[in-house]
């Protein structure tokens, strides 16, 4: 009954996305308001819907009712309840109704905290978004319905993938899939805009915040992602260039730019066709990301031609929205107008060669990543590209973004002068070279990548605090008075800072050894030794597995304590895993795991220092954070206000330059 | 400097970096890009000497033997016409089996395959595309032998 209700609610669902998707648009281009003020509760209705569905889905989990082929193909009576409740978007059936009950979620927050948004921008805002939700509702009930009964039911189900059984595993998909689709919004800010050919400073102002919001999800979510893979997996990787990560990691690439050309945008009224060409851009980056990950063709291109239902729906939805919007955006580009006069040094210009460096950089994990994929489609051959190309390539494109991470802030808005940068700037660059070249030889070897990473991680730091000091005058009770959208970017920029040490230390220094080990048999790793005390056999909930013991001391002396790796074997599916034993601290990890017995009843063991490898992370929740701070300010309450005024009817910029988030939004 | 001219600065410039970040890239990827390769091929002496490329396959059962040392080992990659001999110094992923799928990245060294890296997937009941590319082209190649063979005899 419960599976039933929830297809019920689908297909009412897609009723509503499709009045959603239709009559608001239709009612702002007539100026019918009674239409327009449909969008609203439509919209709540339709995140009604699509919540009864995905609860229904999560109680046929809950109640292991095996009788629905996604449960039984994804579940087990053995599983535990938090990994039953996440096995709900487990499956690609499942992750599709999570990826449209976050979309009508979304929509729905749109049209609950836009009550000073003027009506026709809500409904053609709200009408987009229905019409992305048509598009993946017709997707599910099509080609993927998660509510697919079995008949006779399985007596039990096939179990979640082991991988997948982790806590890290539970909030990764939900957050990067927040992050996906909190895309949508911001594109479908760019279409609405594209619809009426307004494009003021207020457009910016509005699409702002939910684009910020998207990219902490984001960023989030490709953090755990991340880290899960580096304690899960069990060899200490935590990057690997895999198409699945890059299809997370393009849309976070341009939505990045997105951000920083909207900040443009809403202060200076410049780069505004630029900046709603990254918002189409981001979100159909997310939906190619859903289509690599979703449809099948990475794992083969030939599993994809032989049922291509699910893959030809994905591109074609795809082709759709793309080239849809595109063809809306070269009507309407004209009327965007570049507006916006700046020098060629000033902070535009500086933001300007940060999105076009970000934007190269994203174009080119995209080579590397669709390539291969093309050329197998067309029957080319196989090939694959390495990470080295993708490090080859980012090193370059990002150093100078970091760079002009720490000038942009410090320039003024549409003229800056060389005197007065240099002088900002030469302590900074002084502290950083020389932190770059006496860091590295205080760890004991020298390395040019060391160096340049430690001298970018300098630089952020050092600039950030110039700017600090910089709006503490004329004394420190002026720092009271910065907006948290100020703080915010000073966080998140000392967040990339806490990445690049992380990355660079642990490219630079980690140690790792594969070691064959019996009983009593010791290594020294990065300063610890390592004593393998055996291997016992522990019962899990559904698995069984062999738990090894290591004692670990500090080579001077100090703590001596133990490590539990284990190697488990998972009943149901009977799938091996290995389950890494860390040990974290502020400036290294050790990690060790278990490879396989011997006949001769020795281990192999993998044994790791990983120094600052937890800064990665560390630093990728902190950009998260400043994300958070600057959604919190309060210009986003007040500012809207102004905007009740009369709309202006065409894009003009803001005059005054020196203060302009105290501008007014038109002149 | 009028502003058409600082307009005309600012495009050159941001076209010089584009070109510059353009050159890298493609210089980059050309050099990166790993060509698999089936036993087959490597027998027949198609795959480069002195390049890393992919051999994928399937592990020759009773194939798999330890070096003293204990984490080298030695096994045999098959597309069930010809085979390849593989070494890798390294802890070998769960889901390494004979008989199962396998993809390994390295390069030639006379006979044998050194192995930098040792991929098999997280799924048992998946197979690495490129192992399934390397048997299927083997039996096809079997295939379109016996029939030439056919067509040979009266």
């Amino acid at each position: 009954m419960i599976p039933e209700l929830g297809h019920f609610a689908l297909v009412l669902a897609l009723f509503v996305s499709l009045a959603l998707a239709v009559l608001p648009i239709v009612g702002a281009a007539r100026n019918d308001a009674a239409w327009m003020a449909l969008a609203r509760p439509a919209t709540q209705a339709l995140f009604g819907a699509i919540a009864v569905a995905f609860f229904c889905l999560m109680a046929s989990f809950v109640n292991n009712d095996f009788s629905v082929v996604n449960v039984a193909t994804n579940s087990n009576s053995e599983l535990p309840l938090p990994y039953r409740i996440a096995a709900t978007w487990g499956s690609h059936e499942g992750s599709m109704l999570l990826w449209v009950f976050m979309l009508s979620g979304w929509a729905c927050a749109v049209s609950l905290l836009s009550k000073r948004l003027p009506l026709p921008m809500v409904a053609r805002v709200l009408g987009v978004m229905g019409f992305v939700s048509v598009g993946f509702l017709l997707f599910i009930l099509l080609t993927s319905n998660p509510f697919q009964r079995l008949l006779p039911p399985a007596p039990d189900g096939r179990d979640l993938n082991p991988l997948l059984q982790d806590p890290g595993m539970v909030i990764h998909p939900p957050m990067l899939y927040m992050g996906y689709v909190g895309f949508a919004v911001a594109f479908a800010f760019a279409v609405a805009a594209l619809l009426s050919g307004r494009f003021d400073a207020a457009w910016a102002r509005w699409s702002r915040p939910w684009t910020t919001a998207a990219w902490v999800f984001l960023t989030i979510g490709i953090a755990l992602g991340s880290w899960w893979a580096y304690y899960e997996l069990g060899w200490g990787g935590w990057w690997f260039w895999d198409p699945v990560e890059n299809a997370s990691f393009m849309p976070w690439l341009a939505g990045t730019a997105l951000i920083h050309s909207l900040a443009v945008a809403e202060k200076r009224g410049a780069f505004k066709a630029w900046t709603v060409l990254l918002a189409i851009a981001a979100f159909s980056l997310s939906l190619l990301g859903t289509f690599l990950v979703r449809s099948g063709v990475l794992t083969s291109v030939h599993a994809f031609a032989t049922d291509p239902t699910r893959g030809s729906f994905i591109l074609i939805f795809l082709a759709i929205v793309i080239g849809g919007s595109l063809a809306l955006f070269g009507w309407r580009a004209s009327q965007v107008g570049f507006a916006g006069r700046f020098d060629k040094l000033s902070r535009e210009s500086l933001l300007l060669a940060n999105n076009v460096l970000l934007v190269a950089a994203c174009g080119a994990v995209m080579l590397g990543t669709l390539y291969p994929l093309a050329l197998d489609a067309f029957g080319l051959g196989k090939l694959s590209v390495g990470a080295p190309y993708f490090e080859a390539v980012f090193v370059p494109l990002m150093a100078p973004v970091v760079l002009l991470m720490g000038v942009g802030p410090l320039a003024r808005w549409k003229q800056a002068t060389v005197a007065e940068l240099a002088g900002r700037l030469k302590w900074p660059a002084l502290a950083s070279v020389v932190a770059a070249l006496a860091l590295p030889l205080a760890a004991g070897r020298f390395s040019p990548m060391v160096a340049l990473g430690l001298l970018l991680a300098a630089w952020v730091f050092t600039t950030s605090l110039v700017l600090v000091l910089q709006r503490a005058r004329p004394s420190f009770a002026q720092l009271r008075r910065q907006p948290r959208s100020f703080w915010g970017m000073v966080v998140a920029h000392v967040g990339v800072g806490l990445f690049i040490v992380g990355v660079t230390m642990v490219r630079g220094y980690e140690t790792e050894r594969d070691v064959k080990m019996g009983v009593g048999d010791s290594v020294p790793v990065g300063g610890y030794r390592f004593t393998f005390r055996g291997v016992q056999e522990v019962q899990g909930p559904n698995y069984v597995a062999g738990r090894g013991t290591l004692d670990v001391q500090s080579e001077g002396g100090g703590a001596v304590f133990q490590m539990f790796p284990e190697k488990r074997m998972y009943k149901v599916q009977g799938m091996p895993m290995t389950e890494a034993a860390i040990r974290s601290g502020l400036t290294r990890d050790l990690y060790v795991s278990l490879g396989e017995m011997l006949p001769d009843g020795t281990w192999t063991v993998r044994v790791y220092h990983k120094p600052f490898v937890d800064w990665i992370w560390g630093g990728a929740f902190i950009m998260a954070f400043g994300g958070l701070l600057a959604l919190s300010d309060r210009r986003y309450r007040v500012a809207v206000k102004a905007v009740e005024l009369p709309p202006p009817l065409a894009a003009e910029p803001p005059t005054a330059g020196k203060r302009p988030q105290q501008q007014p939004a038109a002149t | 400097m009028t502003p058409r001219h600082k307009r005309l600065v600012l495009a050159a410039t941001v076209l010089g970096g584009t070109a510059v970040a353009v050159a890298l890239v493609v210089n980059a990827f050309r050099s990166n890009l790993v060509f698999f390769y089936s036993p087959s091929d490597v027998v027949a002496q198609q795959a480069p000497r002195d390049r890393t490329f992919r051999l994928g396959g399937l592990v020759e059962s009773g194939s798999v033997k330890r070096q003293a040392d204990g984490v080298t080992v030695r096994f045999v990659v098959t597309d069930t016409a010809k085979t390849i001999p593989v070494e890798y110094r390294g802890i070998l992923p769960d889901l390494f089996k004979e008989g199962k799928g396998v993809v390994a990245q390295g390069k030639l060294d006379g006979e044998v395959f050194r192995a930098q890296e040792v991929l098999a997937k997280h799924d048992e009941n998946y197979m690495p595309p490129e192992a399934a590319t390397a048997v299927e082209r083997a039996h096809k190649a079997a295939q379109e032998s016996k029939t030439t063979l056919q067509g040979v005899q009266p």
